[in-house]
């Protein structure tokens, strides 16, 4: 009986000292990067790992916990973007929350659609179907200039984000807000991850024919899974184009984006909710870090096209070793770090 | 639906085994099965009385899983129906099979390997969940997690797992994996309980935990049982009734004693099967 006991005690003692955590990581997003943060840290760091951290924990949701493989990331972020673009356009009085949401919810519609093989299609397969959404939305959205309100590149700049009557100004706010954002979301996500849908995601991933048998409603699940997986990416693709890059552009939803988001999730931790936000910090901050080492080892002669190789050379290298010798992404690497470093202060039972 | 059958207590199963003459808990009636030109089942007729433990014995390959999973509605038989409880189905569907009370478990580990083992049992209770999306992520747990909590954590006890209640199933023996899935099977307190080799692996100690368990599911909440199982010993000891499948056809189905004396089950199964009883075991045990 004292097991049991200890056995229910444990989750709440995890939950408040998971809470703690968060809480800190919290109050140093907020308040340090405005104290201390340049423009440049802002603009180029900040605001894109907000952006891909949280399309890494829709494609997560998708692929980590339901198991349901996916290429079209970058379609849904499309969708999210013009769709809150659009919204924001035509629907005078919105409030741009509003038009964010709404973002989501087209984004979550169209990964519906494109989620309905899954009923049928696994693993390789579903991947390569997913696909045709990366084609077909990128094409929808060269085809009509109705989405780019009459642009025949389909760019357009992005409006500005309006809060109860405030412009969000400069990138310090423009911060603040995605962080807002990307903070709602994560506690969505961590809240459906321990539900029981949650808990139905994982069921249908490891075993879909147990997960049948006990009752879980597994088309219902997978199709739950896309839409919720492609509203938070298509809400990511929002904050990708208004508060990060300010324009919306075709170009930057392509085929490429879609894998980087799926790195992102593999080298950050699949089935993980910090994995997201490990993998995007390493994807934003390695190119910055290697052209920095590039120009002070190599000067002149690495350039932006060496740059561009060797990032690419790396970023391979570096999958193929998660892949192999760390499965569970960077997630995992921490988790071992820091029950090493505290190895020493706790008992035995709780050390190993 | 299924509510009643987890909160109210099941009547006095002595009767029921008594009353071997009502309605059976399960029914195979005329069942055929083919896959391409592979016969599995043909033509076999089933009666399982309640709060009966009813062993499917038979040489490999006799077709003991395929009438499992056609019970179960994971395979459409090609001819004839199943009877569960008052319904009959010409294939069963098994997104249905857990809230009409039945509850199995696999010849293979089909485990959830993501979720701890407290969690796996939960899944067992993953039908009777009503609650919305939006529900789950905004409401607290109401009185239903309640309840699904203490049902787990008495299975948990009962199955004797307490201890490693949130360890991760793929750093379990295999023994213990098996029990695992015996109490996901358990947690919904099924009327009705399809166990596909459930000792398979196992040593004499463990088999002998897990004739205990399944005596008890039978015991204490009245479960019928429909068990595969190639230990003959084990077979003949639990048993209620037995039926020999052999490629794919009844060849016998009676109380123990007269399956034992049978003279076609003793030269199709028994003779054979008593010099490599091991054989089955060490597959399954590798598998
Ligand atoms: N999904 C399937 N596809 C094709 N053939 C199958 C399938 N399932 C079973 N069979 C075939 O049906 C026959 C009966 O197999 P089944 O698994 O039911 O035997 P079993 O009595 O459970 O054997 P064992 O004791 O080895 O578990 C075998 O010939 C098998 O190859
Ligand atoms: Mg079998």
């Amino acid at each position: 009986m004292a097991d049991v006991a200890f056995r229910l005690a444990a989750p709440s003692r995890r939950l408040t000292s998971g809470a703690v955590a968060g809480a800190l990581v919290l109050a140093s997003a907020y308040l340090l990067p405005p104290l201390v943060g340049s423009t440049y840290l802002f603009e180029a760091i900040l605001l894109p790992f907000l952006a891909l951290s949280l399309a890494g924990l829709g494609l997560n949701l998708l692929t980590g916990y339901a198991g349901q493989l996916s290429l079209g990331s970058a379609a849904f972020m499309a969708v999210g973007a013009y769709a809150a673009f659009n919204f924001d356009l035509r629907v005078p009085g919105l409030p741009f929350v509003g038009s964010l949401i709404l973002g989501g919810l087209s984004a979550a519609a169209v990964g519906l659609a494109f989620g309905l093989p899954s009923l049928r299609l696994r693993g390789f397969y579903l991947a390569v179907s997913t696909l045709a959404a990366q084609f077909f939305v990128q094409w929808a959205l060269n085809k009509f200039d109705w989405f780019s309100n009459g642009s025949a590149s389909g760019v357009v700049r992005a409006p500005d984000i309006v809060l109860a009557g405030h412009v969000i100004d400069g990138p310090v706010e423009r911060y603040l807000f995605a962080l807002t954002v990307v903070v709602a979301a994560t506690l969505f996500a961590v809240r459906l991850a321990n539900s029981q849908t949650g808990r139905n995601f994982i069921a249908v991933r490891d075993n879909e024919t147990a997960a049948r048998i006990v009752g879980v409603p597994v088309l219902r699940t997978k199709l739950v899974a896309f839409a919720v997986s492609s509203f938070i990416i298509g809400v990511a693709g929002a904050l990708w184009s208004f508060a990060y890059l300010r324009t919306i552009e075709p170009a930057g939803f392509n085929l490429d984006r879609s894998f980087q988001i799926l790195f992102i999730v593999i080298i950050g931790g699949l089935a993980s909710i910090r994995g997201a936000f490990f993998g995007a910090a390493l994807i934003v901050v390695l190119p910055l870090a290697l052209s920095r080492l590039g120009q002070a080892a190599f000067g002149g002669a690495f350039d932006s096209g060496v740059l561009e190789l060797s990032q690419r050379v790396l970023l391979g290298a570096l999958i193929i070793a998660f892949l192999i010798a760390e499965p569970k992404g960077l997630v995992a690497l921490a988790d071992r770090a820091r029950a090493r470093a505290l190895r020493p202060f706790l008992k035995p039972p709780y050390g190993g | 639906m299924s509510t009643s059958t987890i909160a109210a207590p099941r009547a006095a199963t002595e009767g029921a085994r008594a009353a071997d003459a009502s309605a059976p808990a399960l029914e195979v009636a005329g069942v055929s099965l083919a896959f391409g030109g592979v016969t599995a089942l043909t033509g076999v007729d089933l009666k399982v009385a309640e709060g009966e433990i009813f062993s499917v014995i038979g040489p490999n390959g006799a077709g003991k899983s395929s009438l499992i999973n056609v019970v179960s509605g994971l395979y459409r038989p090609n001819a004839g129906c199943v009877l569960i409880g008052r319904k009959s189905f010409a294939a069963v569907p098994a997104a249905a099979l857990a809230s009409l009370g039945v509850a199995r478990t696999f010849q293979n580990l089909a485990l959830f390997n993501g979720l701890d083992v407290a969690g796996n049992v939960a899944m067992g209770l993953a039908h009777q969940d009503r609650t919305g999306l939006f529900g789950q992520i905004v409401g607290s747990p109401g009185a239903r997690a309640e309840e699904a909590r203490s049902l787990v954590t008495e299975i948990l006890a009962f199955i004797e797992l307490t201890a490693i209640a949130d360890r991760a199933p793929g750093t379990l023996p295999y023994g213990v994996r098996k029990r695992v899935e015996l109490a996901r099977a358990l947690v919904s307190r099924p009327k009705l309980l399809l166990l596909d080799e459930p000792m398979a692996g196992m040593n004499a100690a463990e088999k002998a935990d897990m004739v205990r368990f399944v005596r008890a599911a039978r015991d204490r909440w009245g479960a019928t049982v429909v068990l595969i199982e190639h230990d003959i010993g084990v077979v003949m000891e639990i048993s209620d009734r037995i039926a020999v499948l052999d490629h794919g056809r009844k060849i016998a189905d009676g109380a123990p004693a007269e399956v034992r004396d049978d003279k076609g089950v003793i030269d199709a199964y028994l003779g054979v099967a008593h010099d490599d009883d091991e054989i089955p075991l060490e597959l399954a045990g590798a598998a």
